[in-house]
């Protein structure tokens, strides 16, 4: 049976797991990026399933969007990503302090 | 003709003040000594009429202020206390100003000095002749004025800008009491009309006004008042230490203002009120008590100085104690009459003193001078004349005021007339007379009697001074000898209608007649000390006694002597205890405590150092790691979400608030 809040719970705890990969990561840009990925799969999940909970197709046009919007993120992420490291020769986190306040 | 009186002075200073490239340095002393003396003629006239003839002249020339029931005018009164002054202002002015023309002789700013003598004397004419409070004041600030300019005169001496300095601001002492007078008489009467004030006077005698619980006597309060305003200008004992500081000016300045004019400008405040202080026994009691004490004070002090000019000055100001005290007996005309005679022979007398400090080189020191009587035989004679007029001696001017002031005490301290307490200041007035002889020929003996102490090369250059220094020293001369004898029936004759109103008496403060018929042996208690003092001096320093005095009580006399040299140590006191605390109080809690710290840390600096502080701060969480940027972000979303969730419940923050702290969450 569908229970309401063990999907709800998956997506939410999926959101925040992406969040604590964002913030802890100290050293790995790739790591940043994957957590955003899961961030973008948290939540066309969660629309997903509230689009089947409430029977409305519109959560999951909404996740399709989602799904065309973080492929591209990801690529042009990447794309800059690997210009930061031909530039830099390094992608960790912890050096990218350039601009300070 | 009155009001020429008062602007020929004004006219005169401002075209020797403001032309004297022009004139020069003789057209501007000729022009300015003109003006006084016709104006002193024209006095002599106003005080036939007003005077003789009797016919009281009040003139009104404009409204100076008008506001609500405040009115002033610019008004003139001409009673018979003010044709009194105008003739001591003017003859003392006009003679100081002939002296000065060849006193002043090798000074380079004599038309700046004649400038502000003139001014001097146009002020002191508004002071006496201003028919409301508020036009006496306007003089009473400009002979103050004057006064600084005048003592200032040398103005690269330092010792001249200090005493200057310090008779400003002690002056301003008392005309800071003067001030409240005036405000408490408008509140009283609602006019500062002399004509009002005193028309209604009577009718106040009973008025009390509550102030911080405590009900005043309105007169009571307004005479002292008035009578701190005199303290000041007239240097009674405890506003007096500017006094002796003034003989730092020109001598002629000495001899106008700290002898004749200015100083009595507070008996003749005094004198003008009688009729408001007729109706306070409790401040007529305060001013014979200080009256007193200043007189006795002073001659003490005077005996002590060795400083020519500084021993007339304390005689200055022991005479003007005596003068106050016969205000606080009720007997103002008796005031006034000591006031007119003083002025001719105090002006003598410092006249004189400077025809000896012009003759000597402008040596001060008495003890540097001596056997002067063989140079300058004149000098000699003309100030024996005024030292034995101050001293009263009988038949001359002084003895027919300060020995009537001496009986006047003498009747109102027997106890039938309820008054004892005048036995105070019997016994301090009859003390100082015995000093004022007692200093008065301790000067005549180191002058010019003792043995010489002058520098050998100065006896060849000692002469005595031209006929336009003498001239005037002759015609006060004769005034100090002869002007008390013929006036004293016109000042306090039995009886005598001269003064028409403008002074008041109580009946039952009136005791002219008890003093005729005091017991001639009483009567001869002044002079008998005046004796005395003359004799004492004269044992001292003809003899030896003195050093003999010195040798045997050695540690008593010398600690004695030095006591009243300096002052009673007045001065020191007064700095220790008063000014110097002032002055760290206004620089290092008022300057720097309270505006350039508390005010200024808790205003503009402490706000600017708190701003920048705190934007470094702030400015330092954007440490450009990507990861603390992500932290800011999801702590800025959280509170958010926070305070959206609790928004209703706490506290009504508006959208734009929120708004806000959305965008600064982000741009941290």
């Amino acid at each position: 049976m569908i229970n309401l809040f063990n999907y709800m719970n998956v997506s939410i705890i999926l959101f925040l797991v992406s969040i604590l990969g964002i913030c802890l990561n100290q050293r790995n840009i790739l790591v940043m990026l994957m957590s955003l990925e899961m961030m973008f799969l948290s939540v066309s999940f969660n629309l997903i399933f509230l689009s089947t909970y409430l029977d409305d197709v519109v959560g999951q046009i909404f996740s399709l969007l989602i799904l065309t919007v973080a492929a591209s993120e990801s690529s042009i992420g990447l794309a800059i990503l690997v210009i930061y490291y031909r530039i830099r020769n390094t992608i960790t986190v912890e050096l990218t302090n350039l601009m300070k306040g | 003709m009155y009001l020429t009186i008062l602007f020929l002075p004004l006219l005169g200073s401002l075209i020797s003040g403001f032309g004297g490239r022009w004139l020069g340095c003789w057209g501007s002393s000729l022009y300015s000594t003109s003006c006084v003396l016709i104006s002193f003629f024209l006095s002599l006239m106003a005080f036939y009429e007003v005077g003789m003839c009797g016919v009281c002249c009040h003139i009104t020339l404009s409204t100076w202020l008008e506001s609500g029931a405040f009115k002033v005018n610019w008004g003139f009164l001409f009673d018979s206390v003010t044709v009194i002054m105008l003739i001591v202002v003017t003859s003392v002015s006009s003679l100081v100003h002939l002296y000065s023309i060849s006193y002043m002789e090798t000074d380079p700013h004599r038309p700046r000095f004649m400038a502000y003598l003139e001014i001097f004397t146009f002020f002191m004419l508004v002071l006496v002749t201003a028919d409301n409070l508020l036009q006496m004041f306007l003089g009473w600030e400009g002979v103050g004025l004057a006064s600084y300019l005048l003592i200032n005169f040398w103005f690269t001496r330092l010792p001249a800008n200090q005493s200057a300095i310090k008779a400003l601001i002690v002056n301003r002492i008392g005309d800071f009491g003067l001030t409240l007078g005036i405000l408490i008489i408008f509140w009283t009467f609602q006019s500062i009309d002399y004509s009002i004030i005193f028309s209604v006077a009577p009718l106040f005698e009973d008025f009390f006004f509550s102030f911080m619980g405590i009900n005043w006597h309105c007169i009571t309060l307004i005479g002292l008042f008035l009578f701190i305003g005199a303290v000041g200008k007239s240097a009674q004992l405890g506003l007096h230490t500017w006094l002796p500081d003034a003989m730092e000016g020109p001598t002629p300045v000495s001899a106008l203002i700290h002898a004749a004019t200015m100083v009595t400008a507070g008996v003749f405040l005094m004198i003008r009120f009688s009729l408001l202080l007729e109706f306070s026994p409790t401040i007529l009691c305060i001013l014979l008590t200080l009256g007193s004490l200043t007189a006795f004070f002073a001659g003490m002090t005077g005996i002590f100085q060795n400083d020519l000019k500084k021993v007339i000055a304390y005689s200055t100001c022991s005479q003007l104690g005596y003068m106050i005290f016969s205000c606080g007996l009720s007997c103002y005309e008796v005031s006034l009459f000591h006031l007119t005679n003083h002025a001719f022979f105090k002006a003598l007398l410092f006249l004189s003193a400077g025809s000896v400090i012009h003759a000597v080189n402008n040596e001060q020191d008495m003890r540097r001078m001596g056997s002067l009587v063989s140079f300058l035989p004149l000098t000699y004679s003309l100030m024996l004349i005024g030292s034995l007029s101050l001293a009263g001696f009988p038949f001359l001017t002084g003895f027919y005021s300060k020995d009537f002031i001496l009986e006047l005490t003498q009747i109102s301290s027997q106890k039938s007339l309820n008054s004892y307490y005048v036995s105070f200041s019997f016994w301090l007035g009859n003390i100082s007379v015995f000093f004022t002889s007692f200093y008065s020929f301790r000067l005549i003996y180191l002058t010019f009697l003792n043995n010489s102490n002058i520098n050998r090369s100065l006896v060849k250059s000692i002469h005595e001074s031209s006929i336009l220094m003498v001239l005037p020293l002759i015609i006060l001369a004769f005034g100090s000898l002869f002007f008390g004898y013929l006036s004293k029936d016109l000042f306090i004759g039995l009886g005598t209608d001269f003064w028409k109103g403008s002074i008041f008496i109580l009946p039952t403060n009136n005791f002219f007649v008890e003093a005729e018929w005091l017991l001639v042996l009483n009567k001869f208690l002044p002079f008998a000390l005046t004796v005395l003092g003359i004799f004492l001096a004269s044992l001292i320093n003809i003899t030896n006694v003195y050093k003999y005095f010195i040798f045997k009580i050695y540690g008593v006399t010398f600690f004695f002597a030095f006591l009243l040299n300096k002052k009673w140590f007045l001065d020191i006191l007064y700095n220790r205890a008063l000014v110097v605390p002032v002055l760290n109080f206004g620089y290092s809690t008022t300057f720097k405590a309270l505006d350039r710290g508390f005010i200024e840390l808790s205003g503009p600096l402490g706000l600017s150092i708190f701003v920048s502080k705190w934007s470094k701060v702030v400015s330092r969480l954007q440490s450009g790691l990507l990861t603390h940027y992500v932290f800011f972000i999801v702590i800025g979303i959280c509170l958010l979400f926070l305070v959206l969730t609790y928004n209703s419940l706490i506290f009504n923050i508006s959208p734009n608030v929120l708004l806000i702290f959305l965008v600064l969450t982000f741009y941290v």
